[in-house]
């Protein structure tokens, strides 16, 4: 038996009616199981509540931080700083991640969810989680920060949140598994698994590999938080930060996968080379877990051997996977785009793209802004020497929120436009707002980073309620420059969280107030419906011919995506500017061995 | 050669593991290379470079650290600012800062030039050792002893600030290292007249 299986075929579903179950999707044609969607919903949904409460916390935050208006009391500053790590770098991101392998592992597949009830266990084991650390932090019992260095204590509970919660995250990656496996069985598709898919399961491996640390620590750590066993600080940061950069490296596996799909139903971007990409997220799964010493370079628990093999993910290849995918994205937009016929010169594709299109104004932003802010500023900071001037000042959460906000959180509201038709079956509410939204947020995240990054080069410390130093024995007088880049921190993170604020609302209001999308009629304009689902871009019928001119010997050196080869030596020639300057500037400093 | 265009979304069919184009190669190995200039720095600054985080490093016990560095303290003190001594040890010796919540104690008075192995460790919480306006970091941690040598290159009066959070009154944590001119050379004529202050 080849080819696509029919709904009937697939055993009976266990809690929906046999027969309506599956659904077919009316713009691409894909077979829908009803389980999973609901899943997928109801995860995206609990995400985008946590987003909220996250985006909240970040404004009360950054007007905090502004030191003129320096609006919370202290406690309340270091509680709610707490709050917006929990809530946006855990809650959003993983329980969108969770939405993303529910998806991938069935819709994108043709195939099914094979355990429901378990799934459903699952995201009740992650919201219970959730909402045990939320309570905790506001009721002030866990004042610990998002990190918890032992031998900060917080309330025994709020360490057992966050193991139920994880406990339902490793549940979910194993339904994912389980389907990936049920669908190769049933033959839902033909051929290797798509990259985008590939990619989601990079992320999924990720995901096993980082939850056995969280529970390496947070278990140990609940039991030291009942006085039943002794944690040492020092391991306590190694095996920690072995959970908290992992779970960054998740975000980055499942934001390629999903810069890959927004790629193909944008602008129909082409996969360049299956083995290059598909290799690149390999050297991911075999490297990335290093990056715990990205945090510990100027720690007394570990030697100079450790932290330069470990910090630089045995010799760099998990950054080297980056600038593969770097190019590869790009590089096969651009081919999408000259294949449907904008071939002219070498950025035609570029500024013919569907620039209003919210998925591709996302995705574009996205590569970017990771790229070049959040890439080139994190190698730099996390090279052992150059960390002894960035260390906990405010270069650090700079480059963090260039990636896992601008970069990770942009591609997963990218990819929301797409699933409020597609998953939700409504149209996008707020249309006029949904197109400019990209812009809002990113525009905002990038004054944001910069400013942060330039404070932190001052010295100014992160997760400081004070700079002004008011009530310390000796006075700190910092340069001027820096009250400046603060309010500039300020004026990037609302107009960023004002983009949130935006998202959130034409989120909700699609979700539970939305027009169903009703009948669909190929390439008509439809209000609220992303251009990439009415105008599916389709390469033109001499494709293939295109195809081998490209690649053939005429088009020359630069080959068939010149335009991206252009882009990624501009951005190479800005890393080792970046690079460069930051070891200059480590010269200066006091002589230290 | 058969060509499977296709998206990230679809299944690549039969096998995959197909040459790339000279141009995608091409970028591999410039990536490649420049990962391995960035690995190459960090050896290379250990050799030739004079900022890195090595240090001596061992565990110790907390309140032992802070009675060594209480001793030092009544060793070397030469003053006291607001309740806290000014400790100022010789060039090339032992230098023992304990962090605690919240505060560093003592305060340091260094000689610009001179080496000092500088002994940082915590009494109690994690604390951020931050000099201002060197900007030099680095983590203290309780248990752990992390002797750094260090060697003043300007005179001033420099700030430390606590850049990890350590508790509510964090913000408050800040110390204090002074770094003066080392006392003039004795070879000096003009110095005949005068004998050791």
């Amino acid at each position: 038996m080849t080819g696509p299986v029919p709904a009937s075929a697939i055993g009976p579903a266990t809690d929906v009616a046999a027969g309506t179950r599956f659904n077919v999707c009316a713009f691409t044609g894909r077979r829908l199981d009803e389980v999973a969607l609901r899943l997928v919903r109801w995860n995206a949904v609990t995400s985008i509540v946590a987003l909220l409460i996250g985006a909240i916390a970040a404004v009360l935050i950054v007007l905090t931080r502004w030191q003129a208006v320096h609006l919370l009391p202290a406690i309340w500053f270091y509680r709610i700083l707490g709050v917006h790590g929990m809530s946006m770098l855990i809650f959003f991101i993983i329980f969108f991640e969770m939405a993303v392998l529910h998806f991938a592992s069935t819709a994108l597949l043709n195939a099914r969810n094979v355990a429901p009830k378990i799934s459903w266990i699952a995201y009740g084991l992650m919201l219970l989680g959730a909402l045990m650390v939320e309570y905790l932090m506001w009721a002030g019992k866990a004042d610990v920060l998002f990190t918890s260095y032992v031998p900060l204590r917080a309330h025994p509970l709020y360490y057992l949140g966050i193991i139920l919660f994880a406990v339902g995250a490793l549940i979910v990656t194993g339904v994912f598994f389980a389907n990936l496996r049920m669908a190769k069985r049933e033959r839902t598709y033909e051929g290797s698994m798509p990259l985008v898919v590939y990619g989601a399961m990079t992320a999924a491996i990720i995901a096993v590999i980082t939850l056995v640390h969280g529970a390496m620590i947070y278990i140990p750590t609940f039991l030291w938080s009942l006085g039943l066993m002794e944690v040492d600080p020092q391991v306590y940061r190694m095996i920690w930060w072995a959970l908290g950069h992992s779970s960054q490296q998740i975000n980055v596996a499942a934001m390629v996968a999903i810069w890959y799909m927004l790629g193909a139903l944008t602008v129909g971007a082409v996969v360049l080379n299956e083995k290059i990409s598909r290799s690149a997220f390999v050297l991911y799964i075999l490297f990335i877990s290093m990056a715990s010493a990205h945090h510990l370079l100027v720690d007394p628990g570990m030697g100079s051997a450790w932290k330069v093999v470990n910090t630089s993910y045995f010799m760099y290849m998990a950054v080297l996977a980056s600038l593969l995918h770097g190019f590869t994205v790009p590089a096969g937009m651009e081919l999408g785009m000259r294949l449907r016929g904008y071939t002219n010169g070498m950025f035609d594709w570029l500024r013919r793209a569907p620039w209003g299109d919210p998925g591709f104004s996302s995705l574009v932003l996205s590569v970017v802004v990771f790229g070049f802010i959040g890439g080139i500023t994190g190698v730099t900071i996390g090279t052992e020497q150059i960390n002894i001037i960035v260390h906990n000042t405010l270069r650090s959460p700079g480059h963090f929120h260039a990636t896992v906000v601008s970069g990770t959180a942009m591609a997963f509201m990218g990819a929301t436009y797409y699933l409020i038709p597609l998953v939700f079956r409504k149209k996008v509410a707020l249309w006029g707002l949904a197109k400019l939204q990209p812009y809002i947020f990113a525009g905002g995240m990038v004054i944001f980073t910069i400013s942060m990054t330039f404070a932190g080069t001052f010295g100014v410390p992160r997760r400081h309620w004070d700079i002004s130093f008011s009530q310390a024995p000796f006075d700190v007088a910092f340069n001027p420059a820096v009250d400046i880049f603060l309010a500039l921190v300020a004026l990037g993170g609302i107009t960023a969280a004002t983009g949130a604020f935006i998202f959130i609302a034409i989120a909700v209001k699609s979700v539970f107030f939305g027009e169903p999308i009703g009948q669909v009629t190929p390439n008509t304009h439809m209000r609220g419906v992303p251009q990439g689902l009415t105008h599916p871009p389709k390469h033109s019928a001499d494709v293939a011919e295109r195809w081998e001119k490209m690649h053939g010997p005429e088009s020359g050196f630069m080959g068939p995506a010149p335009g991206t080869l252009v882009l990624v030596f501009v951005f190479l020639a800005a890393f080792i500017l970046y690079f460069f300057v930051n070891w200059k500037v480590l010269s200066f400093v006091w002589r230290i061995g | 050669m058969h060509i499977d265009i296709h998206t990230g979304l679809d299944s690549p069919k039969g096998n995959w593991w197909k040459p790339a184009h000279r141009a995608e190669k091409t970028w591999v190995v410039i990536a490649f290379a420049w990962c391995m200039v960035l690995f190459a720095m960090m050896p290379l600054w250990h050799w030739k470079g004079g900022q890195n985080p090595s240090g001596i490093r061992r565990r110790v016990e907390p309140g032992e650290f802070y009675k060594r560095t209480l001793e030092f303290s009544a060793q070397y003190k030469v003053g006291e600012d607001r309740g806290m001594p000014i400790v100022a040890p010789p060039p090339g010796s032992d230098v023992y800062l304990t962090a605690m919540a919240f505060q560093w104690t003592p305060i340091l008075k260094l000689q610009k030039g001179k080496e000092y192995i500088l002994h940082l460790s915590s009494l109690d919480v994690n604390h951020g050792f931050s000099l201002y306006p060197i900007n030099i970091n680095f983590q203290v941690v309780p248990g752990y002893d992390y002797g750094l040598r260090v060697t003043p290159n300007a005179s001033g009066d420099f700030r430390i600030i606590c850049n990890e959070f350590c508790g509510i009154g964090h913000h408050t944590m800040v110390g204090r290292v002074i770094v003066e001119d080392p006392p003039a050379a004795p070879a000096a004529p003009v110095a005949t007249t005068g004998g050791i202050q």
